[in-house]
Protein backbone atom coordinates (compact mmCIF):
# COMPACT_ATOMS: atom_id res chain seq x y z
CA UNK A 1 0.00 0.00 0.00
CA UNK A 2 0.98 3.47 -0.45
CA UNK A 3 -0.33 6.49 0.49
CA UNK A 4 -1.46 9.47 -2.04
CA UNK A 5 -2.19 13.08 -1.71
CA UNK A 6 -5.04 14.45 -4.16
CA UNK A 7 -4.60 17.92 -4.46
CA UNK A 8 -7.61 20.11 -5.49
CA UNK A 9 -6.15 23.39 -6.97
CA UNK A 10 -8.74 26.10 -7.17
CA UNK A 11 -6.90 27.94 -9.90
CA UNK A 12 -3.06 27.24 -10.71
CA UNK A 13 -0.94 25.74 -13.05
CA UNK A 14 -3.89 23.69 -14.85
CA UNK A 15 -6.96 25.79 -16.19
CA UNK A 16 -10.05 24.46 -14.83
CA UNK A 17 -12.26 24.51 -18.20
CA UNK A 18 -15.68 25.59 -16.01
CA UNK A 19 -16.68 29.13 -14.56
CA UNK A 20 -16.12 29.99 -10.81
CA UNK A 21 -18.02 28.51 -8.20
CA UNK A 22 -19.57 31.69 -7.08
CA UNK A 23 -21.16 31.71 -10.65
CA UNK A 24 -23.23 28.44 -10.42
CA UNK A 25 -26.50 28.04 -9.01
CA UNK A 26 -26.87 27.04 -5.35
CA UNK A 27 -28.15 23.61 -6.59
CA UNK A 28 -25.03 22.84 -8.76
CA UNK A 29 -22.96 23.83 -5.76
CA UNK A 30 -25.17 21.25 -3.39
CA UNK A 31 -24.64 18.88 -6.15
CA UNK A 32 -20.69 19.41 -6.14
CA UNK A 33 -20.47 19.30 -2.24
CA UNK A 34 -22.78 15.89 -2.01
CA UNK A 35 -20.31 14.15 -4.96
CA UNK A 36 -17.04 15.59 -2.93
CA UNK A 37 -19.08 13.40 0.05
CA UNK A 38 -20.21 10.50 -2.06
CA UNK A 39 -16.45 10.12 -3.30
CA UNK A 40 -15.16 10.24 0.62
CA UNK A 41 -17.34 7.75 1.87
CA UNK A 42 -16.59 5.52 -1.82
CA UNK A 43 -12.78 5.58 -0.63
CA UNK A 44 -13.59 4.76 3.25
CA UNK A 45 -16.03 1.79 2.26
CA UNK A 46 -13.14 0.55 -0.30
CA UNK A 47 -10.71 0.77 2.83
CA UNK A 48 -8.39 3.36 1.59
CA UNK A 49 -9.31 6.79 2.81
CA UNK A 50 -6.97 8.50 5.21
CA UNK A 51 -7.94 12.33 5.16
CA UNK A 52 -9.90 15.09 3.79
CA UNK A 53 -9.49 18.81 4.51
CA UNK A 54 -11.00 22.10 2.88
CA UNK A 55 -8.71 25.44 3.17
CA UNK A 56 -9.97 28.63 3.61
CA UNK A 57 -8.39 30.39 0.43
CA UNK A 58 -6.93 33.08 2.51
CA UNK A 59 -3.86 32.49 4.50
CA UNK A 60 -0.93 34.15 5.89
CA UNK A 61 2.75 34.13 5.52
CA UNK A 62 4.69 33.85 9.00
CA UNK A 63 8.74 34.16 9.40
CA UNK A 64 10.81 33.76 12.43
CA UNK A 65 12.97 37.23 12.59
CA UNK A 66 15.24 36.45 15.82
CA UNK A 67 15.21 35.48 19.43
CA UNK A 68 12.97 37.27 21.21
CA UNK A 69 11.29 38.91 18.56
CA UNK A 70 7.83 38.40 17.66
CA UNK A 71 6.87 36.43 14.48
CA UNK A 72 6.48 38.57 11.06
CA UNK A 73 3.53 37.94 9.30
CA UNK A 74 2.68 39.26 5.27
CA UNK A 75 -0.17 38.83 3.42
CA UNK A 76 -3.19 37.74 3.25
CA UNK A 77 -2.43 38.23 -0.75
CA UNK A 78 -5.56 38.51 -3.02
CA UNK A 79 -3.81 37.97 -6.14
CA UNK A 80 -1.64 34.34 -5.31
CA UNK A 81 -1.63 32.79 -8.66
CA UNK A 82 -1.84 29.16 -7.00
CA UNK A 83 -5.15 28.41 -4.78
CA UNK A 84 -5.24 25.24 -3.00
CA UNK A 85 -9.13 24.54 -2.13
CA UNK A 86 -8.40 20.84 -0.47
CA UNK A 87 -7.52 17.13 -0.38
CA UNK A 88 -7.41 14.01 0.11
CA UNK A 89 -5.28 11.57 1.25
CA UNK A 90 -5.86 7.50 -0.04
CA UNK A 91 -3.88 4.49 0.70
CA UNK A 92 -4.16 2.34 -1.91
CA UNK A 93 -2.52 -0.89 -3.49
CA UNK A 94 -0.86 1.15 -6.66
CA UNK A 95 -0.38 4.08 -8.75
CA UNK A 96 -2.62 3.03 -11.15
CA UNK A 97 -5.64 3.22 -8.40
CA UNK A 98 -4.36 6.07 -7.54
CA UNK A 99 -4.77 7.90 -10.74
CA UNK A 100 -8.38 6.26 -11.05
CA UNK A 101 -9.15 7.68 -7.68
CA UNK A 102 -8.20 11.04 -8.55
CA UNK A 103 -10.39 11.06 -12.35
CA UNK A 104 -13.56 9.91 -10.25
CA UNK A 105 -12.63 13.08 -7.75
CA UNK A 106 -12.32 15.03 -10.85
CA UNK A 107 -15.83 14.18 -12.24
CA UNK A 108 -17.68 16.17 -9.80
CA UNK A 109 -20.84 18.00 -11.42
CA UNK A 110 -20.73 21.49 -11.95
CA UNK A 111 -22.59 24.39 -13.79
CA UNK A 112 -25.40 22.37 -15.73
CA UNK A 113 -24.34 19.02 -13.56
CA UNK A 114 -21.58 18.55 -16.17
CA UNK A 115 -18.57 17.07 -14.93
CA UNK A 116 -16.19 19.87 -14.43
CA UNK A 117 -13.12 17.31 -15.30
CA UNK A 118 -10.92 19.89 -12.99
CA UNK A 119 -6.67 18.62 -12.77
CA UNK A 120 -6.37 16.76 -9.96
CA UNK A 121 -2.94 16.78 -8.54
CA UNK A 122 -1.62 13.46 -7.59
CA UNK A 123 1.25 13.90 -5.15
CA UNK A 124 3.06 10.06 -3.73
CA UNK A 125 4.06 10.55 0.30
CA UNK A 126 7.60 9.62 1.08
CA UNK A 127 6.93 6.26 3.31
CA UNK A 128 8.61 6.49 7.23
CA UNK A 129 9.90 3.21 7.64
CA UNK A 130 10.57 0.38 6.02
CA UNK A 131 13.24 -2.58 6.14
CA UNK A 132 15.95 -2.16 2.91
CA UNK A 133 17.32 -5.04 1.57
CA UNK A 134 20.62 -5.01 0.89
CA UNK B 1 -5.15 -15.02 29.27
CA UNK B 2 -4.07 -12.63 26.89
CA UNK B 3 -1.16 -14.49 25.35
CA UNK B 4 -3.15 -17.64 25.96
CA UNK B 5 -5.96 -16.26 23.44
CA UNK B 6 -3.64 -14.96 21.35
CA UNK B 7 -2.51 -18.06 20.22
CA UNK B 8 -5.66 -20.12 20.48
CA UNK B 9 -7.77 -17.42 18.45
CA UNK B 10 -6.67 -18.45 14.69
CA UNK B 11 -7.05 -22.00 15.64
CA UNK B 12 -10.35 -21.86 16.57
CA UNK B 13 -10.91 -19.58 13.47
CA UNK B 14 -9.63 -22.07 11.61
CA UNK B 15 -11.44 -24.85 13.16
CA UNK B 16 -14.87 -23.01 12.72
CA UNK B 17 -13.63 -22.64 8.89
CA UNK B 18 -12.32 -26.11 8.01
CA UNK B 19 -15.94 -26.95 9.01
CA UNK B 20 -17.33 -25.09 6.59
CA UNK B 21 -18.00 -21.57 8.40
CA UNK B 22 -17.67 -18.69 6.55
CA UNK B 23 -15.36 -16.03 7.26
CA UNK B 24 -17.16 -13.29 8.78
CA UNK B 25 -19.37 -15.64 11.29
CA UNK B 26 -16.66 -17.45 12.35
CA UNK B 27 -14.90 -14.62 13.55
CA UNK B 28 -17.86 -13.54 15.32
CA UNK B 29 -18.70 -16.78 17.35
CA UNK B 30 -15.50 -16.57 17.97
CA UNK B 31 -15.25 -13.31 19.68
CA UNK B 32 -18.37 -13.89 21.54
CA UNK B 33 -16.55 -17.08 22.52
CA UNK B 34 -13.78 -15.25 23.99
CA UNK B 35 -16.22 -13.04 25.71
CA UNK B 36 -17.86 -15.83 27.51
CA UNK B 37 -14.31 -17.39 28.63
CA UNK B 38 -13.48 -13.71 29.76
CA UNK B 39 -17.13 -13.87 32.23
CA UNK B 40 -16.48 -17.63 33.24
CA UNK B 41 -12.63 -18.63 33.27
CA UNK B 42 -11.68 -16.81 36.16
CA UNK B 43 -14.06 -18.87 38.78
CA UNK B 44 -14.14 -21.90 36.59
CA UNK B 45 -11.26 -22.48 34.38
CA UNK B 46 -11.28 -24.89 32.12
CA UNK B 47 -8.83 -28.25 31.98
CA UNK B 48 -8.03 -27.60 28.02
CA UNK B 49 -9.17 -23.71 27.02
CA UNK B 50 -8.80 -25.17 23.01
CA UNK B 51 -11.39 -27.52 23.04
CA UNK B 52 -13.40 -25.08 25.21
CA UNK B 53 -13.32 -22.66 23.06
CA UNK B 54 -14.04 -24.69 20.01
CA UNK B 55 -16.99 -26.33 21.47
CA UNK B 56 -18.16 -22.42 22.83
CA UNK B 57 -17.18 -20.82 19.54
CA UNK B 58 -19.31 -23.43 17.37
CA UNK B 59 -21.84 -23.42 19.56
CA UNK B 60 -22.24 -19.87 18.73
CA UNK B 61 -21.84 -20.17 15.04
CA UNK B 62 -24.48 -22.47 14.80
CA UNK B 63 -27.22 -20.29 17.00
CA UNK B 64 -26.05 -17.52 14.88
CA UNK B 65 -26.90 -19.48 11.85
CA UNK B 66 -30.30 -20.93 12.88
CA UNK B 67 -31.19 -17.21 13.09
CA UNK B 68 -30.70 -16.96 9.95
CA UNK B 69 -33.41 -18.19 8.28
CA UNK B 70 -31.80 -18.17 4.69
CA UNK B 71 -28.53 -20.18 5.14
CA UNK B 72 -30.86 -22.72 6.55
CA UNK B 73 -29.19 -25.13 3.31
CA UNK B 74 -26.20 -24.07 4.21
CA UNK B 75 -27.10 -25.32 8.47
CA UNK B 76 -27.81 -29.04 7.42
CA UNK B 77 -25.06 -28.99 5.27
CA UNK B 78 -22.93 -27.69 8.56
CA UNK B 79 -24.84 -30.78 10.89
CA UNK B 80 -23.41 -33.27 8.83
CA UNK B 81 -19.96 -32.10 9.34
CA UNK B 82 -17.70 -34.99 11.00
CA UNK B 83 -16.05 -34.06 14.18
CA UNK B 84 -12.24 -33.36 13.26
CA UNK B 85 -10.26 -36.26 14.56
CA UNK B 86 -7.25 -34.84 16.79
CA UNK B 87 -4.50 -35.28 14.04
CA UNK B 88 -6.22 -32.61 12.17
CA UNK B 89 -5.90 -29.80 14.91
CA UNK B 90 -2.51 -28.35 14.16
CA UNK B 91 -3.41 -28.07 10.61
CA UNK B 92 -6.16 -25.43 11.45
CA UNK B 93 -4.08 -22.28 12.07
CA UNK B 94 -2.07 -23.13 8.34
CA UNK B 95 -5.24 -23.39 6.72
CA UNK B 96 -6.59 -20.31 8.17
CA UNK B 97 -2.84 -18.61 6.94
CA UNK B 98 -3.62 -20.23 3.35
CA UNK B 99 -6.97 -18.52 3.31
CA UNK B 100 -5.84 -14.94 4.23
CA UNK B 101 -3.37 -14.77 1.42
CA UNK B 102 -6.12 -16.06 -1.02
CA UNK B 103 -5.74 -15.19 -4.45
CA UNK B 104 -8.84 -13.18 -5.21
CA UNK B 105 -7.22 -10.57 -2.65
CA UNK B 106 -5.03 -8.02 -2.93
CA UNK B 107 -1.44 -8.14 -1.57
CA UNK B 108 -3.01 -4.80 0.80
CA UNK B 109 -6.01 -6.95 2.03
CA UNK B 110 -4.13 -10.22 2.42
CA UNK B 111 -1.57 -8.66 4.76
CA UNK B 112 -4.60 -6.79 6.62
CA UNK B 113 -6.84 -10.17 6.97
CA UNK B 114 -3.83 -11.97 7.91
CA UNK B 115 -2.54 -9.79 10.85
CA UNK B 116 -6.24 -9.55 11.61
CA UNK B 117 -7.17 -13.30 11.87
CA UNK B 118 -3.86 -15.10 11.68
CA UNK B 119 -1.83 -12.56 13.78
CA UNK B 120 -4.28 -11.40 16.52
CA UNK B 121 -3.79 -7.92 16.36
CA UNK B 122 -6.72 -5.23 16.79
CA UNK B 123 -7.86 -3.45 13.55
CA UNK B 124 -6.57 -0.35 15.71
CA UNK B 125 -3.01 -1.97 16.30
CA UNK B 126 -3.13 -3.00 12.35
CA UNK B 127 -4.73 0.77 11.66
CA UNK B 128 -1.70 1.90 14.09
CA UNK B 129 1.00 -0.04 12.23
CA UNK B 130 -0.07 1.62 8.46
CA UNK B 131 -1.16 4.71 9.66
CA UNK B 132 -4.78 4.80 8.51
CA UNK B 133 -7.82 5.40 10.53
CA UNK B 134 -9.35 2.68 12.51
CA UNK B 135 -12.31 2.73 10.18
CA UNK B 136 -10.45 2.41 7.10
CA UNK B 137 -8.71 -0.43 8.16
CA UNK B 138 -11.86 -2.38 9.63
CA UNK B 139 -13.37 -1.36 6.34
CA UNK B 140 -10.26 -3.84 4.42
CA UNK B 141 -10.68 -6.37 6.53
CA UNK B 142 -14.42 -6.68 6.02
CA UNK B 143 -14.13 -6.07 2.66
CA UNK B 144 -11.59 -8.94 2.42
CA UNK B 145 -13.81 -11.58 4.03
CA UNK B 146 -16.86 -10.43 2.18
CA UNK B 147 -13.98 -10.98 -1.28
CA UNK B 148 -13.07 -14.61 -0.05
CA UNK B 149 -16.57 -15.37 0.98
CA UNK B 150 -17.73 -14.15 -2.55
CA UNK B 151 -14.53 -16.33 -4.12
CA UNK B 152 -15.63 -19.38 -2.39
CA UNK B 153 -12.71 -20.79 0.22
CA UNK B 154 -12.07 -23.62 -2.32
CA UNK B 155 -8.79 -22.33 -3.62
CA UNK B 156 -6.73 -20.89 -0.92
CA UNK B 157 -3.44 -19.38 -1.99
CA UNK B 158 -0.51 -21.16 -2.79
CA UNK B 159 2.59 -21.34 -0.69
CA UNK B 160 4.38 -18.50 -2.75
CA UNK B 161 1.68 -15.91 -1.94
CA UNK B 162 1.59 -17.20 1.55
CA UNK B 163 5.44 -16.02 1.81
CA UNK B 164 5.25 -13.43 -0.26
CA UNK B 165 2.64 -11.88 2.29
CA UNK B 166 4.58 -12.47 4.95
CA UNK B 167 7.65 -11.05 3.03
CA UNK B 168 5.38 -7.58 2.59
CA UNK B 169 4.68 -7.99 6.39
CA UNK B 170 8.42 -7.88 7.46
CA UNK B 171 9.23 -5.38 5.13
CA UNK B 172 6.70 -2.72 6.80
CA UNK B 173 8.86 -2.95 9.94
CA UNK B 174 7.36 -0.57 12.57
CA UNK B 175 6.02 1.92 14.10
CA UNK B 176 4.00 2.96 17.37
CA UNK B 177 4.06 -0.27 19.66
CA UNK B 178 3.39 -2.58 16.58
CA UNK B 179 7.25 -4.30 15.40
CA UNK B 180 5.79 -5.84 12.21
CA UNK B 181 8.86 -7.35 11.48
CA UNK B 182 8.46 -9.21 14.56
CA UNK B 183 5.33 -10.27 13.65
CA UNK B 184 6.02 -11.66 10.50
CA UNK B 185 8.72 -13.72 12.16
CA UNK B 186 6.38 -15.28 14.94
CA UNK B 187 4.05 -16.60 12.01
CA UNK B 188 6.53 -17.33 9.60
CA UNK B 189 7.98 -19.97 12.45
CA UNK B 190 4.63 -20.98 12.97
CA UNK B 191 4.23 -21.76 9.13
CA UNK B 192 7.72 -23.34 9.70
CA UNK B 193 6.29 -25.71 12.15
CA UNK B 194 3.73 -26.70 10.03
CA UNK B 195 6.07 -27.01 6.64
CA UNK B 196 8.80 -28.80 5.23
CA UNK B 197 9.20 -26.45 2.11
CA UNK B 198 12.26 -25.02 2.19
CA UNK B 199 11.54 -21.86 0.71
CA UNK B 200 9.79 -21.50 4.04
CA UNK B 201 12.79 -22.18 5.95
CA UNK B 202 14.40 -19.87 3.67
CA UNK B 203 12.28 -16.94 4.34
CA UNK B 204 12.65 -17.02 7.90
CA UNK B 205 16.41 -17.83 7.76
CA UNK B 206 16.28 -14.00 5.48
CA UNK B 207 14.32 -12.10 8.09
CA UNK B 208 16.35 -13.39 11.14
CA UNK B 209 19.09 -12.14 9.24
CA UNK B 210 17.88 -8.74 8.16
CA UNK B 211 16.13 -8.28 12.01
CA UNK B 212 19.84 -9.22 13.36
CA UNK B 213 21.33 -6.16 12.14
CA UNK B 214 18.34 -3.88 12.73
CA UNK B 215 19.61 -1.58 15.31
CA UNK B 216 22.60 -1.15 13.37
CA UNK B 217 20.85 -0.19 10.14
CA UNK B 218 19.32 3.17 11.86
CA UNK B 219 20.72 5.89 14.13
CA UNK B 220 19.06 7.09 16.94
CA UNK B 221 17.25 9.49 14.83
CA UNK B 222 16.43 7.28 12.29
CA UNK B 223 18.89 8.38 9.42
CA UNK B 224 19.90 5.44 7.00
CA UNK B 225 23.22 3.88 8.24
CA UNK B 226 24.45 1.84 4.87
CA UNK B 227 26.03 -1.28 5.29
CA UNK B 228 29.48 -0.61 4.89
CA UNK B 229 29.55 2.03 8.02
CA UNK B 230 27.10 -0.21 9.98
CA UNK B 231 28.86 -1.18 13.51
CA UNK B 232 28.48 -4.54 13.29
CA UNK B 233 29.39 -5.11 16.85
CA UNK B 234 25.47 -4.31 17.34
CA UNK B 235 24.17 -7.23 15.19
CA UNK B 236 22.69 -9.63 17.22
CA UNK B 237 24.85 -12.65 16.96
CA UNK B 238 22.06 -15.05 18.47
CA UNK B 239 19.48 -14.24 15.67
CA UNK B 240 22.53 -14.92 13.25
CA UNK B 241 23.53 -18.28 14.01
CA UNK B 242 19.84 -19.36 14.32
CA UNK B 243 19.30 -18.08 11.17
CA UNK B 244 22.23 -19.53 9.63
CA UNK B 245 21.56 -22.44 11.43
CA UNK B 246 17.79 -22.81 9.60
CA UNK B 247 19.23 -21.59 5.95
CA UNK B 248 21.79 -24.36 5.99
CA UNK B 249 19.09 -26.99 7.10
CA UNK B 250 17.01 -26.10 3.81
CA UNK B 251 19.89 -25.80 1.74
CA UNK B 252 20.63 -29.51 2.11
CA UNK B 253 17.05 -30.29 0.70
CA UNK B 254 18.56 -29.19 -2.62
CA UNK B 255 15.71 -27.56 -3.63
CA UNK B 256 16.73 -23.96 -3.92
CA UNK B 257 14.31 -20.85 -4.34
CA UNK B 258 14.42 -17.13 -4.36
CA UNK B 259 14.46 -16.78 -0.39
CA UNK B 260 16.65 -19.17 0.41
CA UNK B 261 19.31 -17.27 -2.35
CA UNK B 262 18.07 -13.77 -0.80
CA UNK B 263 19.06 -15.61 2.80
CA UNK B 264 22.53 -17.26 1.40
CA UNK B 265 23.31 -13.21 0.83
CA UNK B 266 22.34 -11.87 3.66
CA UNK B 267 24.50 -14.75 5.81
CA UNK B 268 27.80 -13.65 3.54
CA UNK B 269 27.01 -10.02 5.26
CA UNK B 270 26.27 -11.27 8.57
CA UNK B 271 29.23 -13.53 8.14
CA UNK B 272 31.78 -10.56 7.71
CA UNK B 273 33.47 -8.37 10.02
CA UNK B 274 33.79 -5.33 7.21
CA UNK B 275 32.73 -4.92 3.60
CA UNK B 276 36.39 -5.51 2.88
CA UNK B 277 36.25 -8.80 4.20
CA UNK B 278 32.93 -10.20 2.81
CA UNK B 279 33.21 -12.54 0.48
CA UNK B 280 31.41 -10.53 -2.54
CA UNK B 281 33.03 -13.43 -5.03
CA UNK B 282 30.35 -15.72 -3.18
CA UNK B 283 27.80 -13.00 -3.15
CA UNK B 284 27.97 -12.66 -7.28
CA UNK B 285 27.25 -16.08 -7.40
CA UNK B 286 24.20 -16.23 -5.19
CA UNK B 287 23.38 -13.42 -7.43
CA UNK B 288 23.93 -15.15 -10.07
CA UNK B 289 21.53 -18.00 -8.95
CA UNK B 290 18.97 -15.81 -7.92
CA UNK B 291 18.87 -14.23 -11.12
CA UNK B 292 18.08 -17.67 -12.70
CA UNK B 293 15.25 -18.00 -10.91
CA UNK B 294 13.95 -14.58 -11.19
CA UNK B 295 14.37 -12.16 -14.28
CA UNK B 296 13.08 -9.63 -11.32
CA UNK B 297 14.97 -6.04 -12.49
CA UNK B 298 15.38 -5.42 -8.93
CA UNK B 299 17.99 -8.81 -8.42
CA UNK B 300 19.46 -7.16 -11.74
CA UNK B 301 19.97 -4.60 -9.92
CA UNK B 302 21.53 -5.39 -6.96
CA UNK B 303 23.47 -7.98 -8.57
CA UNK B 304 25.33 -4.67 -10.46
CA UNK B 305 26.82 -3.52 -6.63
CA UNK B 306 27.78 -6.90 -6.14
CA UNK B 307 29.76 -6.97 -9.42
CA UNK B 308 31.07 -3.51 -8.75
CA UNK B 309 32.38 -4.95 -5.28
CA UNK B 310 34.05 -8.23 -6.75
CA UNK B 311 35.39 -7.25 -9.99
CA UNK B 312 35.64 -2.97 -10.01
CA UNK B 313 33.20 -0.42 -10.24
CA UNK B 314 33.86 -0.40 -14.20
CA UNK B 315 32.74 -3.92 -14.23
CA UNK B 316 29.66 -2.67 -12.35
CA UNK B 317 28.64 -0.22 -14.82
CA UNK B 318 29.03 -2.88 -17.90
CA UNK B 319 26.57 -4.80 -15.72
CA UNK B 320 23.88 -1.50 -14.82
CA UNK B 321 24.11 -1.59 -18.46
CA UNK B 322 21.27 -3.89 -18.71
CA UNK B 323 19.20 -2.69 -15.99
CA UNK B 324 16.26 -0.72 -17.42
CA UNK B 325 16.26 2.89 -16.52
CA UNK B 326 13.07 2.96 -14.45
CA UNK B 327 13.93 0.68 -11.77
CA UNK B 328 13.84 2.52 -8.64
CA UNK B 329 17.38 3.11 -7.16
CA UNK B 330 18.84 2.61 -10.44
CA UNK B 331 20.43 6.21 -10.65
CA UNK B 332 21.57 5.44 -6.69
CA UNK B 333 23.81 2.36 -7.62
CA UNK B 334 24.69 4.45 -10.95
CA UNK B 335 25.90 7.69 -8.91
CA UNK B 336 27.87 5.34 -5.60
CA UNK B 337 29.62 3.14 -8.93
CA UNK B 338 30.44 6.49 -11.13
CA UNK B 339 32.00 7.66 -7.36
CA UNK B 340 33.95 4.59 -7.21
CA UNK B 341 35.52 5.44 -11.12
CA UNK B 342 36.80 8.95 -9.65
CA UNK B 343 33.77 10.73 -11.38
CA UNK B 344 32.67 12.73 -8.30
CA UNK B 345 30.97 15.58 -9.93
CA UNK B 346 28.87 13.26 -12.19
CA UNK B 347 28.28 11.49 -8.97
CA UNK B 348 26.90 13.87 -7.22
CA UNK B 349 24.42 14.92 -9.73
CA UNK B 350 23.49 11.38 -9.91
CA UNK B 351 22.93 11.40 -6.20
CA UNK B 352 21.35 14.37 -5.95
CA UNK B 353 18.90 12.76 -8.95
CA UNK B 354 18.60 9.86 -6.56
CA UNK B 355 17.12 12.01 -3.86
CA UNK B 356 14.32 13.23 -5.77
CA UNK B 357 12.79 10.27 -7.09
CA UNK B 358 13.62 8.48 -3.29
CA UNK B 359 10.75 6.99 -1.87
CA UNK B 360 11.57 7.54 1.38
CA UNK B 361 12.99 10.17 3.73
CA UNK B 362 15.12 8.08 5.32
CA UNK B 363 16.66 7.38 1.74
CA UNK B 364 15.97 11.07 0.76
CA UNK B 365 18.21 12.60 3.16
CA UNK B 366 20.91 9.76 3.18
CA UNK B 367 21.44 10.36 -0.73
CA UNK B 368 21.20 14.08 -0.29
CA UNK B 369 24.43 13.86 2.19
CA UNK B 370 26.37 11.87 -0.28
CA UNK B 371 25.79 14.71 -2.81
CA UNK B 372 26.99 17.46 -0.37
CA UNK B 373 29.90 15.75 0.72
CA UNK B 374 31.40 14.75 -2.78
CA UNK B 375 30.26 18.39 -3.44
CA UNK B 376 32.52 19.74 -0.43
CA UNK B 377 35.05 17.38 -0.10
CA UNK B 378 38.43 18.82 -0.73
CA UNK B 379 40.46 18.60 -4.04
Amino acid sequence: MAKYLLLKHYRGAKEIPCAPMDQWTPEEVEAHLAFMGHVANTFRERGEFVDAQALSPEGTFVRHDGAGKPPVTDGPFAETKDLIAGWMVIDVDSVERAHEAAAFLSSAPGPGGEPINEWIEVRPFLEHTHTDVE
Amino acid sequence: MDAVVRDLTPQVLGVLVRRGADFAAAEDAVQEALVEAVRRWPDDPPDDPKPWLITVAWRKFIDANRRESARRTREVRLHDEPEPGPAEEHDDTLQLLFLCCHPALTPASAVALTLRAVGGLTTAQIAEAYLVPEPTMGQRISRAKRTIADAGVGAPGDLSRVLKVLYLIFNEGYSGDVDLAAEAIRLTRMLRGASDEPEVAGLLALMLLHHARRTARWTEDGALVPLAEQDRSRWDTALITEGVDILQDALAKDRLGEYQCQAAIAALHCDARSTEETDWTQVLEWYDELARLTDSPVVALNRAVAVGEADGPLAGLRALETVPADVPRRVAVEAWLRERVGDTVVAADLYVQAATAARSTAERDHLTKQAARLRHAPG
